[in-house]
C-alpha cells in the first residue's frame, strides 16, 4: 500500500505560490491584458470594408485556430530568438548607430555579432499566448462588436464623432459588456493553458509542483493538490463572471 | 443661398437604385415634411444630407459646403447638423448627462463644465431635467427621444433631419414629442422631417414633398399639398394614412 505524505505539500507552499503561482497568474494577466487588446484590433480589421485589412486578419485568426497551442510554444521558445536577431541585424545594416544604441538600452543586446536575442523564458511566454489568445479574443470581440446596432455608430457620427472616437467610446465599451462573460470564460481556459508552458521546464504553478513531485518521489499528493486548486480558482473566476455580468450589464 | 441644396443626386445599394435623381432645397428657417410609403428611399434621403449614406451622382451643399468633395471635414459638419433617429439611439451604457455631453467635449472641445452646463440647459427645455442621471433603458419611449433631440440641440446645430422621430412611439407619446418639434420649429430652426404625422405637417411645414421609389414626385407648398389635387400615387397614400 502507497502510503500518502500529504506533508510534503505544506513543506513547499511557499515555493509553490511565491514561485510558481505568481509566474502563473502574471502570465495569464499579462496575456489576458494583451490578448484583449490585440484581439479587439484583430476584430476591428476583420470586419472592415477595406480587404487590404479584413483579409490579413482572417488569415491569422484561421491559422491560429488550427495550430496546437503547444506547437506555438514551441516554436516561439526556440525560433523567436532566432528571428529577432535575424530581424534587428538586418536593421542594424541599414541604420547601425540609433537600432545598435536601442537594443542595449532595452535587451543589452549586442547586435554586432548577430547571435540570436536572448529574449527569457517568461517573455517568451507572454508573447506566445498574446499571439494565440488575440485569434480566441478576436472572435468573441468580432461577435460583440456586431452585437451593437448599426444605428448606434449612425447615431456617433451623425454626433460628428470619427472612426476611433466612435468605436473607443460607444462600439467597444458595449461590445464588453456583451460580451464579458464570454470573455472571462475565455480567461479561464487561458489560465489552465498556462500550465503547458512546462513544457519549457519553466517554473509555473503546475511546474513547481512537478519539481517538488519528482525531487521527494510524491506524485499523487502534489498533482491532486495541483488539480485542486487549478479546480478551486476556476470555480471562484466563474462565480466572479457570474457576479460581474448583473453588475456591469446594461440597463435596457 | 439655400441651408440644404440638393441637386440630382442618385444612390445605388449595389446594383438597387435607392435614389433617383432628387432635387430639392431647404431655405433657411424653413420646415420640411417628407413622406411617402415605406421603402421608398425617405430615410436614404435624409440620411445622405450628412454623409451617412454616401451619393453615387449629384451634389449636396449644406449651409454653402459640399458633402462630396474630398476636401470637407465631414465630422466637422456633421458636428452643426443635428439628426434624431427612428429608434432614438441614445447610447444605453452611457448616463442621460453623459449621452448630452459627450459630442460636445470630444467633437467641439467645450469643456465639461460647459458642455453640462448647456446638456442641463437643452434638457430643461425638453422638460426631463430631473432624468439627467438615469440611464437611457430607465426612460419611456417618449423620454429618450425628446433626450435625443436635447443631444443634438446641445451641438448648436444649424439645421435638424428627423427620421420618422415619433413611428416607434407609443400612442400616448407621440405628442410630448410632437410638442417639442413644433415649438423647435416656431423658433425657426430649419428642418427636415420624415414623417406622416399630418397634423404637425400642417401646423408648422412649409413645404411637403412626397416619395414614390426613390423619386420626388411632389414638392409642394403646404397649402398647395393640403389643397390641391395631387398626382394619383401621392393621393392614393395620402387617403390611406388620413382616413383614420
Ligand atoms: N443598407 C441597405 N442596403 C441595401 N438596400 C437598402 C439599404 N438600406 C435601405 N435599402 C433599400 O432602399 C430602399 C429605401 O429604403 P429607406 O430609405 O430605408 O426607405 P424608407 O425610409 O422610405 O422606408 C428600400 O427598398 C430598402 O430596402
Ligand atoms: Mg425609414
Amino acid at each position: 500500500m502507497y502510503d500518502f505524505d500529504f506533508d510534503v505539500i505544506w513543506r513547499s507552499l511557499g515555493y509553490l505560490f511565491r514561485d510558481g503561482m505568481t509566474f502563473t497568474l502574471m502570465l495569464t494577466t499579462c496575456a489576458m491584458v494583451g490578448g484583449i487588446i490585440l484581439g479587439t484590433l484583430l476584430a476591428m480589421m476583420r470586419l472592415s470594408s477595406y480587404r487590404f485589412f479584413s483579409a490579413p486578419a482572417g488569415l491569422y485568426v484561421n491559422m491560429t485556430r488550427a495550430i496546437p497551442l503547444l506547437l506555438v510554444i514551441f516554436w516561439c521558445y526556440f525560433l523567436l530568438p532566432y528571428i529577432c536577431g535575424y530581424v534587428f541585424h538586418e536593421l542594424y545594416k541599414i541604420s547601425p548607430k540609433p537600432i545598435g544604441d536601442l537594443l542595449i538600452r532595452i535587451f543589452g543586446y549586442q547586435v554586432q555579432d548577430g547571435t540570436p536575442l536572448r529574449i527569457g523564458a517568461f517573455t517568451s511566454s507572454v508573447i506566445t499566448f498574446i499571439l494565440f489568445q488575440a485569434a480566441y479574443y478576436c472572435e468573441i470581440m468580432r461577435a460583440g462588436i456586431q452585437s451593437v446596432s448599426q444605428g448606434q455608430m449612425g447615431a456617433s457620427y451623425a454626433l460628428g464623432l470619427n472612426y476611433w472616437q466612435t468605436m473607443f467610446h460607444i462600439i467597444l465599451p458595449q461590445a464588453f459588456r456583451n460580451m464579458l462573460p464570454v470573455l472571462l470564460t475565455q480567461t479561464i481556459i487561458l489560465f489552465q493553458d498556462t500550465s503547458l508552458v512546462y513544457v519549457l521546464s519553466i517554473t509555473d504553478f503546475l511546474g513547481a509542483a512537478s519539481k517538488v513531485a519528482q525531487r521527494d518521489g510524491r506524485l499523487v499528493e502534489m498533482y491532486v493538490f495541483v488539480a485542486l486548486i487549478y479546480f478551486v480558482i476556476c470555480l471562484f473566476l466563474s462565480y466572479l463572471v457570474r457576479c460581474l455580468q448583473s453588475r456591469i450589464a446594461i440597463i435596457r | 443661398m439655400a441651408m440644404i441644396d440638393i441637386q440630382h443626386i442618385s444612390k445605388w445599394y449595389g446594383s438597387f437604385q435607392a435614389l433617383r435623381d432628387c432635387s430639392t432645397k431647404v431655405e433657411k428657417g424653413e420646415v420640411l415634411v417628407i413622406c411617402g410609403p415605406s421603402g421608398c428611399g425617405k430615410s436614404t434621403l435624409i440620411k445622405t444630407v450628412n454623409g451617412l449614406e454616401p451619393i453615387q451622382e449629384g451634389e449636396i451643399l449644406v449651409n454653402g459646403i459640399s458633402l462630396t468633395s474630398p476636401k470637407t471635414n465631414l465630422p466637422q459638419l456633421r458636428a452643426h447638423v443635428g439628426m434624431v433617429f427612428q429608434h432614438f439611439e441614445l447610447f444605453p451604457h452611457l448616463s442621460v448627462r453623459e449621452n448630452l455631453t459627450l459630442a460636445q467635449v470630444k467633437v467641439l472641445k467645450r469643456s465639461k463644465a460647459e458642455a453640462g452646463e448647456k446638456g442641463l440647459q437643452y434638457l430643461e427645455r425638453v422638460g426631463l431635467l430631473e432624468q439627467k442621471d438615469k440611464f437611457p433603458g430607465q426612460l419611456s419611449g417618449g423620454q429618450q427621444q425628446r433626450v435625443a433631440i436635447a443631444r443634438a440641440l446641445s451641438m448648436d446645430p444649424i439645421c435638424m433631419l428627423f427620421d420618422e422621430p415619433t413611428s416607434a412611439l407609443d400612442p400616448e407619446m407621440i405628442s410630448e414629442v410632437l410638442d417639442v418639434m413644433v415649438k423647435l420649429a416656431q423658433e425657426g430652426m430649419t428642418m427636415m422631417v420624415v414623417t406622416h404625422e399630418m397634423g404637425f405637417a400642417r401646423k408648422v411645414a412649409h413645404r411637403v414633398i412626397f416619395m414614390d421609389q426613390g423619386r420626388i414626385i411632389e414638392d409642394l407648398p403646404k397649402e398647395d399639398f393640403f389643397g390641391k389635387p395631387h398626382t394619383e400615387r401621392a393621393q392614393q397614400f395620402l387617403d390611406k394614412i388620413l382616413v383614420h
